[in-house]
């Protein structure tokens, strides 16, 4: 058992806390988020260039041959600064898809460039009836000739607006919930019969709902094999999850102390709020909840890099700890902040926003702590 | 950053399973298995068998045990086989507080005098912090230790010393002077419990049990080489106790072992068309609790594989102490609620394990347990006082 990083991964971890606290301040994050585009594309090429869009890619995709690890240290200095810059959409949810399922035709034409900084992506999974349920899937994808005609409707899908290509699943076979029988496509978001729908998201990000109506794709577009989708998806999604929870345990430490600096200052009764016992008790379960997810964070993406036999129970594990705690720590967060915490002016209510969302992407509590039992 | 064991690590498991095969004497693990009470020379007789191996005392330095040091990996593999096969818990009194201290600040004559005794499980340790107006504000503690001569003259009362009735010694916080700063006035004292002027007066707890006690002294002659480190160094001491130590606080091992058999034991339970462990509510609350006990697990560690690097045990371990203890009754809580109605038969320890009890044979020690496990989060430093070490320590509030 090791708990230390390696020379390459302090160095990135470095990198990426200094760009945060530097280039990142409040004002800045706020105006890329409420800019048209909704995060800064210098900033996303200056990721490419600085080689951390690929870092977790394996080599032979053209990447840098990292690990999840890589991956967790980077999401986790974004959480600490709120980054809105689409990593988490772009190279872990439909990036390391490609990467572990794409053909090699798929990785030169889609992941290279999204590697490069070319190219956006994203992973549209869910639909207004499927909730968490990666198989429930109603749109249809019909085999006609070399091509497959593609028809339906796709939930919330984060970074749509930016992403030039989509990797949507669709159902090729079998029944709405069947395992079998779900297809994952590469899209093109100028298709014919593709209409976005695009909005802002409460936590200040991009996404979109998708209309596909007869969007006709090549079948060299398919990840992977025909009706073997859901295995690869789930797969993916288990990714976006350990990065996630790392951008959530960020979040969850500059949620902690900023309540704690702040109820240094503020003076009622004459003296600072944080001289309370009530509010001192309070702020340790904060911290602690923050160090037992961290340590959850840990485990999880250990045991999924070694491929345990148990990883992804410890990653429903994990989601289930990130959503409870995520909500404890930004709910009090903004109780401690008093009227402060609810205004749009402070960064507080934004992290709470954030945590909150966080809770729900790829599974809440409830859901998770179900996968956990039945796995 | 990996999870993997070692070939070593691996050796080691295979070592620690085929000492426990052979060196765990059956009828000290029968009595276990049955959660029946050990007598003390049955923990005296594993401790030494497990001291005679090299993994009784394992947190000491080595120059006083003589035996290789364990890594941290090592050291949680042996905790959870020992948990798995289900061995008695180390009495921690001499072994885990009493000698951490005089081996960092007795003298060599004390060293010399204490360690051996307390590795080979000879002579018997308890504690004397608290009094009985002295719970969480430990430092407020009156029991005065006046020095004349040679000798310090012993006066007042402790409260909830764990396993006096059994205990050879006692050290003791006392106070040799009245300060302006009370915790400045406060020395550390060991005190043979055979002195004239010692009384131990059993306080019986609510599962019935007789486990702590009162311990009063009048007029107690102690000789001054009795005392541990400097006069009035005494609240400095208990402070590093109180961060020492916390390899295993938690007690995760053992934790693991029994959320395993609360699973097992509740899948035979018939519920409905099911059982228990089928319900979706009993199994919410048995899922959350490993998922949180998982948690914990890595929280100590990752606060061991960073004392391993240097790293001393601070207010993190308070962590290990808030989490720990609140699983431990949380785990014990569910055991009752398995139970439902065969909960409520009380027995005596000394009945525990006899044919006389009702319902399922698991069933008599489990209210006591619950019962007992209240004290958990109230002793050592209370759940609350923990809360105000990481608040002052790592909040800085």
């Amino acid at each position: 058992m090791d708990f230390t990083f390696n020379e390459e991964q302090t160095l990135i971890q470095d990198q990426v806390d200094q760009f945060v606290q530097k280039e990142y301040d409040w004002e800045t994050r706020q105006s890329l988020s409420n800019s048209d585009l909704g995060f800064g594309e210098a900033n996303w090429q200056k990721f490419a260039e600085l080689g951390w869009l690929g870092i977790s890619v394996s080599e032979e995709s053209g990447g840098f041959g990292g690990s999840a690890i890589e991956s967790m240290l980077i999401m986790e200095a974004f959480g600490k600064g709120l980054v809105v810059e689409p990593f988490l959409e772009t190279m872990i949810m439909a990036g390391s898809l490609i990467d572990d399922h794409g053909s090699d035709e798929q990785k030169s034409s889609v992941l290279e460039p999204a590697i490069s900084g070319e190219m956006h992506l994203a992973l549209a999974y869910a639909e207004p009836q499927s909730r968490f349920n990666l198989s429930d899937v109603v749109t249809e994808a019909k085999a006609e000739g070399e091509n497959y005609i593609l028809s339906g409707y796709k939930s919330v899908v984060m970074n749509g607006p930016s992403a030039n290509k989509i990797i949507i699943s669709a159902r090729t076979s079998g029944s709405q919930l069947d395992e079998n029988g779900i297809t994952l496509f590469i899209v093109d978001t100028d298709s014919n019969g593709l209409a976005k729908t695009n909005y802002k998201t409460v936590d200040g990000r991009r996404a979109s709902d998708l209309t596909l109506e007869n969007v006709s794709v090549s079948k060299d577009n398919i990840i992977g094999s025909l009706d073997s989708g859901f295995e690869i998806l789930d797969s993916a999604i288990d990714k976006a999850i350990l990065a996630i929870s790392a951008e959530a345990v960020g979040a969850m430490e500059v949620l902690y102390k900023t309540t704690v600096e702040y109820t240094k200052t503020r003076e009622q009764f004459g003296t600072s709020i944080g001289k309370f016992q009530v509010l001192q008790h309070r702020m340790v379960d904060m911290f602690m909840e923050y160090e037992q997810c961290k340590s959850l964070l840990y485990m999880a993406t250990m045991k999924h890099e070694e491929g345990a036999p148990d990883a992804k129970k410890a990653i429903s594990g994990l989601k289930y700890q990130v959503g409870k705690a995520g909500k404890f720590i930004g709910q009090q967060a903004v109780q401690l902040h008093g009227g402060m915490g609810v205004t749009d002016e402070l960064n507080v209510g934004h992290y709470f926003k954030r945590l909150t969302t966080v809770g729900t992407i790829f599974g809440n509590t409830d859901y998770h702590l179900k996968k956990y039992t039945s796995l | 950053m990996d999870l993997k064991f070692s070939e070593a690590d691996v050796t080691f498991r295979e070592e620690v399973i085929n000492f426990l095969e052979t060196e765990y004497p059956d009828d000290i693990k029968e009595k276990q298995d049955k959660r029946i009470p050990l007598e003390k020379d049955e923990i005296v007789r594993w401790q030494q068998i497990l001291n005679k191996k090299g993994w009784f005392a394992i947190n000491w330095p080595t120059e006083y045990t003589n035996h290789e040091e364990l890594s941290v990996t090592q050291k949680y593999i042996l905790q959870e086989e020992l948990a798995k096969a289900n061995t008695p818990t180390n009495i921690p009194f001499g072994v885990g507080m009493c000698a951490p201290v005089v081996y960092t600040f007795g003298t060599d004559e004390q060293k010399e005098k204490f360690l051996p005794s307390i590795l080979n499980s000879e002579v018997w340790w308890c504690q004397g912090y608290s009094e009985p107006g002295s719970g969480s504000d430990l430092a407020s503690l009156k029991t005065k230790a006046e020095l004349k001569g040679d000798k310090y003259i012993v006066n007042g009362a402790k409260t909830w010393t764990t396993l006096a009735q059994h205990a050879d010694w006692i050290f003791c916080l006392v106070r040799t002077e009245t300060t302006d700063i009370k915790q400045e006035g406060i020395s550390f004292l060991l005190i043979d419990m055979k002195t004239s002027g010692i009384e131990v007066k059993p306080i019986i707890t609510i599962d019935g049990s007789h486990e702590v006690n009162m311990v009063y002294f009048d007029n107690v002659e102690v000789p001054a080489e009795n005392l541990v480190g400097e006069q009035g160094q005494g609240w400095n001491i208990a402070k590093f106790l109180l961060a020492h130590e916390r390899s295993g606080i938690a007690g995760i091992a053992a934790l693991k072992r029994e959320l395993t058999r609360l699973k097992d034991l509740s899948s035979d339970i018939p519920l409905g068309e099911g059982t228990l462990l089928e319900d979706v509510q009993f199994r919410n609350k048995i899922e959350e609790t490993e998922i949180e006990l998982t948690a914990t697990e890595f929280t100590e560690l990752r606060t061991l594989a960073a004392m391993s690097q240097g790293g001393s045990p601070g207010a993190e371990s308070s962590i290990l102490k808030i989490k720990g203890t609140e699983l431990q009754q949380t785990i014990s809580e569910l055991f009752v609620e398995m139970l439902a109605y065969y909960a409520h038969p009380f027995y005596l320890e000394n009945e525990i394990g006899s044919n006389e009890t009702v319902g399922p044979d698991y069933a008599a020690p489990v209210m006591p347990h619950y019962l007992n496990y209240r004290k958990v989060t109230i002793y050592g430093g209370s759940n609350e006082i923990q809360r105000n070490v990481i608040s002052k320590a790592i909040l800085g509030l």
